[in-house]
């Protein structure tokens, strides 16, 4: 089976390589997928209150598609509002990457991974008694 | 020397042709392409001759005669040879195979046919019984329910048509300790009145670990009962004979032992005698037992295979080990939480399967793309299931996920082994830069206390 170029590239120099302080009010942080299937995916997001991604951080245990479909995702998402990223869907990051049939559960996982880590976001508001986050300007930075 | 990449490391999936083997076959695609069933003209008789010599060479590095090979298409063949043949021709003694669940996919996916053809065999006589009872016909939809209505499980009419059934056979797959080797108690205890065949492989092609056939073979004997090994990875590995071994069935490759693809063998004892009813039928070629021209210049190159595996067999055991040793050693030198699967003291001298935690095994492949090797996670098969060898040893799924074979063969050298572990350090360690499970795991996290999404 051979990697589409997206893939190796992604592989090879993989961005956002990272932690951010789950501590942090502003930081949503994703954790998907399960070591007996072979991958987990960590997805942090840093959030502003006005709901715009300013910065996102991943790290991935899985296979070369894992890898990539996380490196893809946290490019993508940056700069977007959360309205908007939620609305990322596998199949536009199977796409890009042109996965294989095989590889499509990689690409679930990073979409998984994005809406997990902004519920954590939104969770942590509520806990503080805030509302959740909505983006109030329009967002022009697009990937 | 300069380095040649990529390095091969995967020399249980196949090895190289060797030259010297290469040159032997080369004058029988030209000028002796002649039938070795040919009995009446020179070109037939020089394949034939040609053969012999073949199955002599053969017979010799497994302490055989020559009169107990029986030429196939390659061990898969042999399996299925071994297993289905056996089976049908001892019909009237007993209908049950001993196995082990860390056997070859050939062995373990016939004996699968094997258990599948007697349970369609049951279900059609519960079908004539049910028919009888209910006096109608009877669709096999309504077997599950009707079988229960009528109590068929205490049926004694049924159970003595059942007793009669010879198609097929009833599998009994045997777990292996955690070393991976056969727990003999349970061997023995497993063998019934109604068992006619033991198959249990020489080595493993995951793990690399050795089975004490000797001793398996000793109690096949006494209990008469047929002893089957997949030899495939370990003849011209380790030292092996049948006679030792007290082994009935042997299954051989030529491509694991640095011949060519497309050719292997089934060593059938003649004394006391091993009979096997055939898979194909025609010409009646390999005393009845394998119909089918030869295949004359694959057996001459699996011939001078066997015989180079038997003269350097000693030397190269020895350089394979000290590899071994040296990637092994240099691996744990240079990184920490990586663990040796199956057993280190019962393996194949050029046989190293590792897990490197918190590291999955088709990316730390990809990472490390100048060296073929092979891993036990799902990403490298189609199941998406982790390495069912790796599983039968009772280690973790994440830990199967994050497994690598290594292989070494005739051809490595120092250098190579050397570049591979500063290669293997540099990428583990990266990919566990990257890895959540890692930072977890190193902040003191139990990965095992967090309720994952399994997907």
């Amino acid at each position: 089976m051979a990697y589409s170029e997206k893939v190796i590239e992604h592989f090879e120099h993989s961005r956002n390589v990272g932690t951010l302080d789950k501590e942090d009010p502003n930081v949503g942080t994703g954790l998907v997928g399960a070591p007996a299937c072979g991958d987990v995916m960590r997805l942090q997001l840093k959030i502003g209150d006005d709901g715009v991604i300013q910065d996102a951080k991943f790290k991935t245990f899985g296979c070369g598609s894992a890898i990539a479909s996380s490196s893809l995702v946290t490019e993508w998402v940056k700069g977007k509002s959360i309205d908007d990223a939620v609305k990322i869907t596998n199949k536009e990051i199977a796409q890009e990457l042109s996965l294989p049939p095989v590889k499509i559960h990689c690409s679930v996982l990073a979409e998984d991974a994005i809406k997990a880590a902004i519920k954590d976001f939104q969770d942590k508001r509520a806990k503080r008694g805030q509302a959740p986050a909505v983006t109030t300007q329009p967002v022009t930075t697009t990937p | 020397m300069a380095l040649k990449f990529p390095i091969y490391m995967d020399n249980h999936a196949t090895t190289p042709t060797d030259p010297r083997v290469v040159e032997a076959m080369r004058p029988y695609f030209e000028e002796s392409f002649g039938n070795a069933a040919s009995r009446n003209h020179a070109f037939g008789w020089t394949a034939e001759a040609a053969v012999d010599k073949a199955r002599k060479q053969i017979a010799a590095l497994i302490g055989a005669s020559d009169k107990e090979i029986v030429f196939t298409s390659g061990a898969t063949e042999s399996n299925n040879l071994a297993l289905k043949g056996v089976l049908e021709f001892y019909k009237d003694k007993g209908d049950h195979i001993i196995t082990l669940t860390t056997e070859h996919k050939a062995i373990l996916d016939t004996c699968k046919r094997l258990e599948r053809q007697r349970q369609e065999r049951i279900d059609e006589l519960k079908l004539q019984r049910l028919m009888e009872l209910t006096g109608r016909d009877v669709s096999t939809d309504e077997l599950a329910t009707l079988e229960i209505k009528h109590d068929l499980e205490h049926d004694a009419l049924l159970a003595r048509w059942v007793d009669k059934v010879r198609v097929g056979a009833r599998v009994t797959y045997l777990n292996p300790k955690k070393d991976g080797l056969v727990d003999l108690e349970e061997l023995a205890a497993a063998i019934t009145d109604r068992t006619v065949l033991v198959s249990i492989m020489l080595a493993n092609n995951e793990i690399g670990v050795v089975q004490p056939v000797a001793a398996i073979g000793k109690l096949c004997r006494e209990r008469g009962v047929l002893f089957h090994t997949d030899a495939v990875q370990g003849a011209g590995k380790v030292p092996f004979s049948v006679e030792d071994a007290k082994v009935d069935l042997v299954s051989l490759s030529a491509h694991k032992m640095y011949g060519p693809k497309g050719v292997g063998a089934l060593y059938v004892r003649r004394k006391p005698r091993v009979r096997l009813a055939p898979l194909l039928d025609g010409g009646g070629h390999e005393r009845g037992m394998r119909s089918g021209t030869l295949n004359v210049s694959g057996i001459v190159g699996f011939g001078k295979a066997a015989e180079l595996a038997q003269a350097e067999m000693a030397a190269e055991a020895k350089k394979l080990e000290a590899l071994r040793e040296r990637l092994w050693k240099g691996l744990q030198a240079k990184l920490d939480l990586i663990v040796l699967n199956g057993s280190h003291e019962h393996r194949l001298p050029g046989n190293l399967n590792v897990s490197f935690s918190y590291v999955e095994g088709e990316a730390l492949m990809m990472k490390i793309k100048d060296v073929a090797v092979s891993s036990g996670s799902a990403c490298t098969s189609a199941s998406l299931e982790p390495s069912y060898v790796l599983r039968a040893l009772g280690i973790e799924e994440d830990m199967a996920h994050s497994s690598i074979r290594f292989g070494l063969g005739r051809f490595n050298t120092e250098e190579e082994v050397d570049f591979v572990i500063d290669l293997m350090a540099r990428s583990v360690s990266a990919l566990r830069e990257m890895s959540p499970l890692y930072e977890m795991a190193k902040e003191g996290i139990d990965l095992k206390s967090i309720a994952w999404t399994a997907h």
